[in-house]
């Protein structure tokens, strides 16, 4: 009998020959964003096209390959580069029509007009952990998971350490949370391992809520099984049975690939019972989640798994000890379970090293807003937002003049210029008023105003505000009240001290995180851009030209 | 003697209520199937009426307050018929940054309505969302399943025109 290890390694070398025997590949990234641009159809011309001329290639669908703004993308590795990202062509803005052209050129020179260099900055600065496979692979095919070198960390955990070794594993590597709060994950995982009780359940977070952020649909879109591996691991490390993913339901694509991932796992044998030839036992389930920002905490989306409204309750007792139905449960981030296997298989040191002292490994961002590529990007922790905005990003259009990025989305904060070289990372983010959140970031140049984008925030958490708290509930509504206002005109210095009060006030009597940040676009807006709002309340003006001052102003005396 | 359950008739004939059981016994009838259930009404039905919150409520045993709770909690699902297009503006940070809010006035003044309502002749819905998470591509509508990247003005203009005028 073969043993499930056997089959991984027979199954790669099955891809690899397979590979071979096709050619050159042609990958055109056939995730959310792209496929938006109708790159369904550009995929299926190239197949036309391939098939008609008898080219010696193969054109697959992949997920995203970062640079969403020059979309829709297409790569093509020729068949000697074996493996050498860096080797393949890219092309952007490819349309049907120009199937033929990039079907004749497969053995001779690329298509200028259509070609992207390799050596922009945009692709030389990152650093590819996560989405090492994003756009290299078919995420609907699990063999090319596994030719990548994919369940092996799991096989070798299974077979050669014990859970506690893994936990170990993880710990050593320093991987914080990657939703948000940046908690240690090995010591989370030490937590939900140690409490006794049975079953026990792993949860992955995938209700990607922060509006402007895209890390996790694209990694469930382009990679969804080194997720499921990495959740797999994670129920192995704390001895968990069952597991859910709570995804997002506007997020088809990812519901339907991830569907797809999970039963092909299954008929691999690495999922359900007995996994691998061992007495592991794992059930994964996907739960839909139903437009509610909130179900993003931890405590709320329990609820919401159980079929509740998706309110909050106090912490502790925590889900480590007592969470899905009382039981004690292990609930991470989509990104956190997918730094799991990289770091199972290449080791802890590997990833140590990666990164700033306290900030191990990399981060994905989701780069958006006035920056002139926009898109996915990986970078180790401690790149300066310079970097990020500047060199990866390419700076702000012509004729404007960059003003703030926003990070951590409704919980975080707007960072001025004269702060863009700290590093990234969770401790100095915080330090400026923003946090590292999940990984939104939003550039905003001289057409923003920042009282009109507080505000905006403001609006988001007194519409996403579950209503179980009042300072939550009350405060949002008597913030957003004030902040139009002043962006109308009609408020004076009484009304920006409230919101002041206010804010401080609501951040410390919040029951959960929702309320407890809330205030944060408008207290680091009010630290740096000061002078709006009061240009707003003292000259009834607003610098950027958004807020409609004079026509508020004329309506109220109406 | 042991209670036998009685579950409640199907609310009348039509197929699309053997799918709405179909999702409950998947899950065994646990009450915990709710909001998965109310999520294949919505897909069958388009929205949740009372007869339907009420159906699944008693079928899995729940109070109806408490299931008219969850189906007006969460924000996907809708209480009222939807009209026979549907146009979504994403109002997510990075669409409101690329000028969202301008579609959203214009679709709003072309239509009569107000974002959350739909055409007092049924034929538009019109909705905001909060990031669809293409981003890269804001602003971003969708008008019925298919998602307009660099949304302008006037391509929502041209697709409500198309559905509102014979
Ligand atoms: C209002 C609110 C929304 C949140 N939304 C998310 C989210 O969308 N995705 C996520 O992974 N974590 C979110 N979190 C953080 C989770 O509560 C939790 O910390 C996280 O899932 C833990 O995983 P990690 O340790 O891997 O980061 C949110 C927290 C709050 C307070
Ligand atoms: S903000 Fe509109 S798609 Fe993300």
């Amino acid at each position: 009998m073969t043993t499930l290890t056997e089959e991984l390694d027979q199954i790669t070398a099955k891809v690899q020959q397979e590979q071979q025997a096709a050619g050159d590949r042609i990958n055109v990234c056939v995730a959310a964003g792209c496929l938006s641009l109708h790159s369904d159809a550009v995929q299926r011309a190239l197949e036309e096209e391939a098939k008609k001329t008898g080219a010696r290639c193969a054109v697959r669908g992949v997920g995203c390959m970062g640079l969403c703004s020059a979309g829709p993308v297409v790569s093509h590795e020729s068949a000697a580069s074996n493996s050498d990202e860096q080797a393949a062509r890219l092309y952007g803005g490819v349309q049907s029509e120009h199937a033929p052209q990039l079907i004749a050129s497969l053995q001779g020179e690329p298509v200028t007009k259509l070609a992207i260099s390799r050596q922009l900055p945009f692709f030389t600065r990152q650093t590819k952990v996560v989405l090492e496979n994003s756009g290299r692979i078919n995420p609907e095919s699990i063999d090319e998971y596994i030719a990548t070198g994919g369940y092996r960390a799991l096989m070798h955990a299974l077979n050669e350490m014990t859970p506690a070794e893994v936990v170990q594993e993880i710990s050593a590597s320093g991987l914080r949370g990657r939703g948000g709060a940046g908690y240690p994950t090995g010591l989370k995982w030490a937590t939900v391992a140690r409490v006794a009780g049975a079953p026990k359940y792993v949860i992955c977070n995938a209700d990607e809520g922060d509006p402007g952020a895209f890390m996790d649909r694209s990694v469930l879109e382009g990679d969804p099984h080194r997720v499921l591996e990495g959740m797999i691991l994670a129920a192995y490390a704390v001895g968990a049975s069952q597991g859910y993913i709570y995804l997002r339901a506007e997020y088809p694509l990812a519901v339907k690939r991830l569907g797809i991932a999970i039963r092909e796992a299954k008929r691999m044998g690495l999922l359900g019972n007995d996994i691998g030839g061992t007495r592991m036992s794992l059930n994964l389930e996907i739960r839909l989640g139903a437009g509610a920002f909130v179900c993003g905490e931890e405590t709320a989306l329990i609820a919401s798994i159980e079929g509740h409204r998706g309110t909050p309750h106090p912490r502790p007792p925590y889900p480590a000890e007592s969470g899905l139905w009382g039981s004690p449960t292990l609930i991470n981030n989509v990104e956190t379970y997918a730094n799991v296997p990289p770091i199972l298989q290449r080791g802890s040191a590997w990833y140590a090293a990666l990164g700033t002292a306290k900030s191990k490994g990399t981060k994905v961002f989701a780069l958006s807003g006035k920056v002139r590529h926009t898109g996915l990007i990986e970078v180790p922790m401690g790149m300066t937002l310079r970097e990020i905005i500047f060199d990866i990003g390419g700076g702000v259009a012509e004729g404007h003049t960059f003003k703030a990025v926003q990070t951590g989305g409704p919980s975080g904060g707007c960072i001025p210029e004269s702060l863009l070289d700290i590093p990234v990372d969770y401790d100095s983010l915080t330090q400026a008023g923003s946090i590292m959140g999940s990984g939104g970031m939003i550039v905003m140049d001289d057409s923003s105003c920042m009282v009109n984008v507080a505000r905006f925030f403001m609006e988001f958490c007194m519409s996403e505000s579950c209503g179980k708290c009042i300072p939550c509930r009350a405060g949002t509504a008597q913030m957003y009240g004030l902040l139009t206002r002043i962006t109308e005109g009609t408020a004076t210095h009484r009304e920006l001290d409230l919101l002041i009060r206010l804010c401080e006030m609501v951040g410390a009597t919040s029951l959960c995180g929702l309320g407890q940040t809330a205030p944060n676009p408008v207290l680091s807006t009010l630290r740096y851009f000061k002078h709006e709002y009061l240009a707003h309340i003292e000259d009834k003006h607003c610098p950027a030209g958004v807020c409609d001052c004079a026509a508020s102003i004329a309506e109220v005396a109406r | 003697m042991m209670a036998t359950l009685t579950r409640p008739q199907l609310p009348s004939t039509d197929k699309r209520w053997m799918i709405v059981q179909g999702t409950m016994r998947k899950h065994g009838y646990s009450r915990n199937a709710l909001i998965e259930t109310l999520h294949t009404v919505q897909q069958s039905f388009g929205f949740l009426d009372k007869d339907a919150i009420r159906f699944v409520a008693a079928s899995l045993q729940i109070p109806p307050s408490q299931a008219y709770g969850v189906a007006t909690f969460y924000h996907l699902f809708q209480l009222r018929p939807p009209g026979r297009h549907t146009c979504q503006i994403c109002l997510g940070t990075a669409c409101y940054i690329n000028g969202a809010e301008r579609l959203m006035g214009h679709a709003e003044k072309q239509l009569g309505i107000q974002a959350g309502e739909t055409t007092p002749d049924g034929e538009v819905s019109l909705l905001a969302v909060r990031c669809v998470g293409s981003c890269s591509f804001a602003p971003v509508s969708i008008f019925d399943e298919q998602i307009h990247s660099y949304s302008k003005v006037e391509a929502l203009d041209a697709q409500l025109k198309a559905w509102t005028q014979p």
